[in-house]
């Protein structure tokens, strides 16, 4: 069959080509450091039922980025920062706020309000704004790919560190106050590690998407797997394949990237919960 | 041997007194009803004894020492508000997780702690339903895995905290008979909270009352009368005796059944409660 043949072929040379531009292998390498932390990260998310407030976490990191280019710094950094301290905000008073959801919408509506007033002044273009809320990986700098590498890495390292103790925490939160956890701490730390990897996610899939990226293969994985430490690697997997295939297609179809992560993370969602379904799986 | 103390033992949550005064000991050998209608203290009593709320009058010793919290000799099966999101996670990693569960690390289980694992689930005779997710299995299935969890240290105290909760008479006949089975076959004290005293009946060595700030304890006869709960109720009480069953009534109102219908209400709180 010389067609199909000649299809094989123009595909490959066509990868080829695609790996050998600079830029697209900056993007394949953010895309995996920001993939292994997203996926583990929204395992526990979806298990702790806390998946809107990493999404509100992503809405608060555009006022930090709008906010920071208008005092003339690095957007990366101001998201950070704010990312963080809202993680530390909802992380120690999250157990206290009755209407948890309601106080988190809240400052969720607010934060991307005072985004939209930032962007106001800065007279910015709609290209930043654009880039900021729906991610450009394709224009990804070496400096800012160090920095995701760093980023995911520390979170990563966070994150497995206290995984036993938050698992408990998650599953029996009264058992695990008993044997000594401090699910206060606990829960602190978490959500720090969520801020620092919605961060970095937003950097791939804009601050609008991150939901996706983090909790779609989270949510995927839950399902699937029978054991935690499955989930957290096909978790981590699947949140490596959907970004580096919707690279790839969006290579080949000019098509965003952010709506092809977008597009695979719910089609492997809406399969796995067809899968779940099947009478007698697992 | 005593193993938990308590003299004149007071308890605060949030600056409001729970209970006041409370006097008992319980020995090797007791199967405790910790019984009360719902906010009498139960958890409170349970969760003090865990050293998880603090002592505020009398002193409380456990194995005669201070209450102290990740004490590897108590085992303890909260009341049951467990977080379950939709997922395939199977039985026996739930129980798992548990174990060690405060230890730093991954989640990774060596062949000495899966072994106990197993053979805990081995006591409750829970290993087929270990091995399927814990989404499927129904409330009664839950409870025997959630006691599994609480013998896998083999505890020298277990501490039950409302283990009846929302079962049907034939479950929770089934997990009183197992728990019975259980405290004779590993010699284990027991302490089983519960607002409902009769499917307990036949059970428990010793019965402990809570009410407004206060505890009467002894034996059921001793206990379940008009003059003791009158008090421990604030209000005028009649004890009727229906063949083995006992009523207690407030007026035409049967106190348990009310107790429970709040119970309800409560439950839903909960699952909404623990996310942070
Ligand atoms: N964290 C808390 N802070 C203040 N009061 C509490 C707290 N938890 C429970 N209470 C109150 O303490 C009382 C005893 O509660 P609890 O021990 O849970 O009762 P029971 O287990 O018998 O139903 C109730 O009145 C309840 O409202
Ligand atoms: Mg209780």
């Amino acid at each position: 069959m010389p067609t199909a043949m000649n299809t094989k072929m123009a595909t490959i040379m066509g990868m080829t080509i695609m790996l050998e531009l600079d830029f697209m292998r900056s993007a394949f390498m953010a895309a995996a450091a920001v993939a292994l932390i997203a996926g583990p990260v929204g395992y526990f998310l979806v298990l702790r039922g806390q998946t809107f407030a990493g999404h509100a976490l992503a809405h608060v990191g555009f006022t930090g980025a709008t906010g920071a280019v208008l005092l003339g710094l690095p957007p990366l950094a101001g998201l950070m920062a704010l990312t963080v301290v809202a993680g530390l905000g909802m992380g120690l008073f999250g157990a206290r706020l009755a209407n948890r959801d309601i106080a988190i919408g809240m400052v969720l509506a607010l934060s991307l309000g005072f985004g939209l007033l930032f962007l106001h002044y800065f007279k910015s273009s709609a290209t930043q704004a654009s880039a900021l809320l729906f991610g450009n990986i394709l224009a990804i700098t070496a400096q800012t790919l160090s920095v995701l590498v760093v980023i995911s890495a520390l979170c990563l390292a966070l994150l497995l560190a206290i995984s036993r103790p938050l698992l408990l925490a998650s599953l029996q939160p009264d058992l695990a106050e008993a044997k000594g956890v401090s699910l206060a701490g606990l829960s602190t730390l978490f959500m720090v590690v969520v801020a620092l990897a919605t961060a970095a996610t937003s950097q791939i899939v804009g601050v609008l998407l991150v939901f996706a990226l983090m909790v779609g293969p989270g949510a995927t994985a839950l399902r699937l797997s029978t054991s935690v430490m499955a989930g957290l690697f096909v978790a981590a997997g699947l949140a490596l394949v959907e970004a580096w295939a919707g690279l790839a297609l969006a290579y080949f179809t000019d098509w965003p990237v952010s709506f092809w992560i977008t597009a695979l993370a719910v089609a492997f969602y809406a399969t796995s919960a067809v899968l779940a379904r099947r009478p007698g799986h697992g | 041997m005593t193993v938990v103390a308590m003299d004149r033992v007071s308890l605060a949550l949030a600056g409001r007194t729970i209970l006041a005064s409370v006097s008992l000991s319980i020995g090797t050998g007791d199967f405790i009803g910790l019984l009360g209608a719902n906010g009498a203290g139960k958890t409170t009593l349970l969760r003090a004894i865990l050293g998880m709320v603090p002592v505020t009058g009398g002193s409380l010793t456990v194995f005669g020492q201070p209450p102290r919290r990740g004490h590897a000799a108590i085992g303890y099966m909260p009341q049951g508000r467990a977080n379950l999101p939709e997922t395939r996670l199977k039985g026996w990693d739930y129980v798992a997780a548990t174990v060690q569960g405060q230890r730093i690390g991954l989640p990774l289980y060596g062949a000495a702690l899966r072994k106990k694992v197993d053979a805990a689930l081995g006591l409750v005779e829970a290993q087929a339903l270990a091995r399927r997710p814990l989404a499927e299995l129904s409330g009664g299935e839950r409870q025997r895995l959630l006691l599994a969890q609480a013998l896998v240290d083999e505890p020298k105290l277990l501490l039950l905290d409302e283990p009846l909760l929302n079962l049907d008479p034939g479950q929770q006949r089934r997990v009183v008979a197992l728990v019975k089975h259980l405290h004779e076959e590993l010699r284990v004290p027991v302490v089983f909270s519960s607002h409902e005293l009769n499917p307990l009946l036949g059970a428990i060595s010793r019965v402990l009352y809570l009410g407004h700030g206060e505890a009467a304890i002894g034996a059921v006869d001793d206990v379940i009368t008009g003059p003791v709960l009158s008090r421990l109720y604030n209000a005028p009480i009649e004890v009727h005796r229906v063949g083995t069953r006992i009523f207690v009534m407030s007026g035409n109102v049967e106190v348990e059944r009310d107790a429970h219908r709040h119970e309800h209400e409560d439950g839903h709180h909960h699952g909404h409660d623990h996310h942070a």
